[in-house]
C-alpha cells in the first residue's frame, strides 16, 4: 500500500519577496545569521530599541495630522486634540502652501483650505499656536517644498513668543527627495532641493540643535507602491544622500546625525512590518557607525514615526477600517516607534471629523492603557520567527541598497524618474492582485457586502468663505508691514541663494518682516528655476 | 482589436495641485494594457493646459484624476475652455476621490464617466472602448 500523500501546503511569499515558513526553529536562525544583531535596548545595534526601558519610561507620542480652513479653525481642532489626550501636533498645510503658492495666487483658487491649514504669513502661524505650550505639545510641520520657510517661520514664531531656540524641540518632514517619488509638493530641480535641505540641517545644527529639521519617509514610497523592505532601503538611501551633503559642508557626523528621524509605514503582515522594524534599526546603525564613523549612540539611533497605514485601508466597508486601524496601532507599538498617528477610518473618503480623529486616539490609548504594549520592551524578541525574518528583512534591505548604488545612486534614480517608474509598475501589479483575488483584501474581493450599506461617513465640510478670509487677512498685512524691511530681506535671499551661502539666515529676517510665503518661493524660484516632471512609464 | 480599428487615445490629466498619482499612473497603465494610446500629463495642471494638450493632441477621451477634493471648482473652469475649443463631442471622464453627492454636478459639468476610489480598472477601461464615439 502506498504511504497516504501529505497535502501541499501553499508557498507563502510576503510583500518583499521572502518566504515564510510554516515553522521557525533554532536552526533557523542560525542559518539567518543567528542572534549577532540583537543585541541590547539601548545599546548598538539597537535592534531591540533606542532606550533600554522604552514605554516603560514613556509611552509613544501621539500625533494625529491635523490641519484645514484657516490658522484660527486649525487651532480650534488642536486645542480639542491636546483635551483628548494627544501628545504631539502633526500639521496639515493646504496645498497651495505646500508648494509655495499665496492663497491670492491665481493657481491657489478652489485649494484653499482644503487638504490642510493655509499658511501665508509669520502672522497665520501666531494663530495657529496660540494658546499651546511648544514645550509641552512639540510640533511636527508636514512640509517638503517650502520646508525651509516654514521651519524659519516656526524658528520665528517660538522666539516671538519667548522660547529658547536653543531648547526648541520639534520636526519638520522636510524629506524633498520622496517628494519626487510619491506625494508631488516639489517646486524647485532636484539639487538646489537637495541644497536646501542641507541648509536647514546645517543651520539647526548650530542654531536649534533640539531642532529635528528632517524626517525621512518611507511612507509615501510604500505608499507610491514600493514593498516594506524597499520602504526602509530607499529612505536610507535618501537619507544617505542628506548626510552626504552636510558632510560636504564640513559638519562633523555627530554634529547633525541625531536630529535625522524618520516616518515609516504600518500597514500589512504584521510580523513583517514588525521585523522591518527591528531589522531597519540595527542596519541604519551598522550604516551610521561602519560608514560614517558616528561615534554617539544618538547618531546611530533609528528615531521614527511609524504611523498611517493610510494604503491598507479600503473605500468598501469603510467601518472595517477602524479594526485595521486597531491592528497597525499594535505592529506600531510592537516596533519600538517613539511617535505614533493612525489614518482615520474615513480617510478614503475625506479628511478626518473631530469624531473620527478620535476614535483614532482612542485606539493608541487602548493600547497604552488597557493591553500591556508598554510595560516590557521589545517583547517579540527572541522568537524564532522573528529573529530569522528580522535577519532576513534586513539582507534584503541590503541587497536593494546595493542595487540602488549600483545604478548610480538614488539622487541620479529619482531625478530620472527611475524609481518612480519601478514603483508605480509595482503598484499597478498590486491593484492587479487586488481585482484577481490573489491578494486579499476584506470587503474589496472577499466578504463583500451584497448590497453595499449607506456608509455611515461623514463628511467634514470645507468652508468657501475660507478663501476670502485668508486673502483679506494676507492683503491686509501686505498693507500693514514695513515693506522696505520686507523687500531688503527678499534681496538679501535673493543673493545668498545665488551666491550660495545658506539662506536660512535670509529667510528667518524676511519671515519676521512679515514677507509671504509665495513671496519668499518667487525669490528662490528666479534663482533655482522649477522642477520638471519626467514621465516614465 | 482589428487592425484597421483607430486606436483609442486618452488624455489623462492630473488636475490642480494635488500631488497623488499613484491611482493616475495605475490607471495610465490599465489604459495602456488595454491597447489604448495614453497621453499622461503630469501634476499640477490648469484647465488652460488640460484644454490645449486634448485640442492639440486630438484624443478621443479626456480624463481627469482627482484625489484632493478640488474636483468640483476644475470642472467648473475646464468645461467652457472644452466647449470654446470644440471638444464637447469627446469622452470626458473623471476618477478619484470623488463623493457620492458631487456626482449629479460633475454630470451636469459634462462628465459622463465617474469612477470613484474603489473603481475597478477593467471597468474604467470598458466604459471607455464602449463610449468613445
Amino acid at each position: 500500500m502506498n504511504a497516504p500523500q501529505k497535502p501541499e501546503l501553499k508557498k507563502v511569499i510576503n510583500e518583499s519577496g521572502i518566504e515564510v515558513k510554516p515553522l521557525y526553529t533554532a536552526a533557523d536562525v542560525e542559518a539567518s545569521g543567528g542572534m549577532e544583531m540583537v543585541g541590547e535596548p539601548g545599546q548598538y545595534p539597537f535592534t531591540r530599541g533606542i532606550h533600554r526601558e522604552m514605554y516603560r519610561k514613556q509611552p509613544w507620542t501621539m500625533r494625529q495630522y491635523a490641519g484645514f480652513g484657516n490658522p484660527a479653525d486649525t487651532n480650534q481642532r488642536f486645542k480639542y486634540l491636546i483635551a483628548n489626550g494627544q501628545t504631539g501636533l502633526n500639521v496639515a498645510f493646504d496645498l497651495p502652501t505646500q508648494i509655495g503658492l499665496d492663497s491670492d495666487d491665481p493657481l491657489a483658487e478652489g485649494e484653499i483650505g482644503r487638504v490642510g491649514m493655509s499658511i501665508d504669513t509669520l502672522r497665520d502661524f501666531e494663530i495657529a499656536f496660540d494658546g499651546i505650550d511648544l514645550k509641552k505639545i512639540t510640533v511636527s510641520l508636514t512640509i517638503n517644498g517650502a520646508a525651509a520657510i516654514l521651519i524659519a517661520m516656526y524658528l520665528a514664531m517660538a522666539e516671538k513668543r519667548g522660547y529658547d531656540i536653543k531648547e526648541l524641540r520639534g520636526t519638520a518632514q522636510n524629506d524633498i527627495l520622496k517628494e519626487f517619488i510619491g506625494r508631488g509638493t516639489w517646486i524647485f530641480p532636484v539639487e538646489p532641493s537637495i541644497r536646501l535641505v542641507g541648509d536647514t540641517i546645517e543651520y539647526c545644527a548650530k542654531e536649534a540643535p533640539k531642532y529635528t529639521p528632517v524626517s525621512v519617509c518611507g511612507y509615501h514610497i510604500r505608499e507610491s507602491g514600493a514593498t516594506p523592505a524597499q520602504e526602509i532601503a530607499y529612505a536610507f538611501c535618501i537619507a544617505k544622500a542628506y548626510a552626504d551633503d552636510a558632510i560636504r559642508r564640513g559638519l562633523p557626523v555627530d554634529e547633525f546625525a541625531g536630529r535625522l528621524s524618520y516616518n515609516f509605514n504600518i500597514f500589512g503582515n504584521i510580523f513583517e512590518q514588525v521585523c522591518k522594524f527591528r531589522a531597519g534599526r540595527g542596519l541604519w546603525a551598522k550604516i551610521m557607525k561602519e560608514e560614517y564613523g558616528a561615534e554617539k549612540p544618538g547618531s546611530m539611533w533609528l528615531r521614527m514615526i511609524a504611523a498611517g497605514g493610510g494604503g491598507g485601508l479600503t473605500f468598501e466597508q469603510p467601518e472595517v477600517n477602524i479594526m485595521r486601524g486597531a491592528y497597525y496601532a499594535l505592529i506600531s507599538a510592537l516596533s519600538g516607534t517613539q511617535t505614533m498617528a493612525l489614518c482615520s477610518y474615513d480617510e478614503a473618503y475625506t479628511i478626518p471629523t473631530e469624531y473620527s480623529a478620535r476614535i483614532s486616539l482612542r485606539t493608541m490609548q487602548l493600547l497604552i492603557e488597557e493591553m500591556g504594549l508598554t510595560e516590557t520592551v521589545d517583547p517579540l524578541a527572541g522568537s524564532f520567527y522573528v529573529e530569522t525574518m528580522t535577519n532576513e528583512m534586513r539582507r534584503k534591505m541590503e541587497e536593494i541598497m546595493a542595487e540602488v548604488d549600483a545604478q548610480g545612486g538614488i539622487v541620479k534614480m529619482v531625478a530620472e524618474g527611475t524609481i518612480q517608474a519601478k514603483v508605480s509598475a509595482q503598484a499597478y501589479g498590486m491593484q492587479r492582485k487586488i481585482e484577481s483575488g490573489e491578494f486579499p483584501k476584506v470587503g474589496v474581493n472577499c466578504y463583500r457586502n451584497e448590497q453595499e450599506e449607506d456608509h455611515p461617513v461623514e463628511f467634514h465640510p470645507y468652508n468657501e468663505d475660507d478663501a476670502r478670509v485668508q486673502m483679506e487677512s494676507l492683503q491686509r498685512i501686505r498693507a500693514e508691514r514695513d515693506n522696505a524691511a520686507v523687500n531688503a530681506a527678499l534681496s538679501r535671499l535673493r543673493t545668498d541663494a545665488a551666491s550660495g551661502r545658506n539662506v536660512m539666515p535670509a529667510l528667518v529676517e524676511a519671515v519676521k518682516a512679515y514677507a509671504s510665503v509665495g513671496e519668499m518661493t518667487r525669490e528662490l524660484v528666479n534663482v533655482f528655476g522649477r522642477y520638471q516632471e519626467p514621465i516614465r512609464f | 482589436m482589428n487592425a484597421t480599428e483607430r486606436r483609442i487615445k486618452v488624455l489623462l490629466g492630473k488636475p490642480g495641485l494635488d500631488g497623488h498619482d499613484q491611482g493616475a499612473k495605475v490607471v495610465a497603465r490599465a489604459m495602456m494594457d488595454a491597447g489604448f494610446e495614453v497621453i499622461y500629463t503630469g501634476l499640477r495642471q490648469t484647465p488652460e493646459q488640460i484644454a490645449r494638450i486634448a485640442l492639440e493632441e486630438d484624443v478621443d477621451v479626456i480624463s481627469l484624476s482627482s484625489m484632493a477634493g478640488s474636483h468640483i471648482p476644475f470642472c467648473r473652469k475646464l468645461k467652457p475652455l472644452l466647449e470654446e475649443a470644440g471638444l464637447t463631442d469627446k469622452l470626458w471622464v473623471i476618477g478619484g476621490n470623488l463623493p457620492a453627492q458631487d456626482h449629479q454636478a460633475l454630470r451636469e459639468l459634462g462628465f459622463k464617466g465617474i469612477f470613484p476610489s474603489g473603481s475597478k480598472l477593467d471597468a474604467i477601461t470598458e466604459y471607455i472602448r464602449s463610449n468613445v464615439k
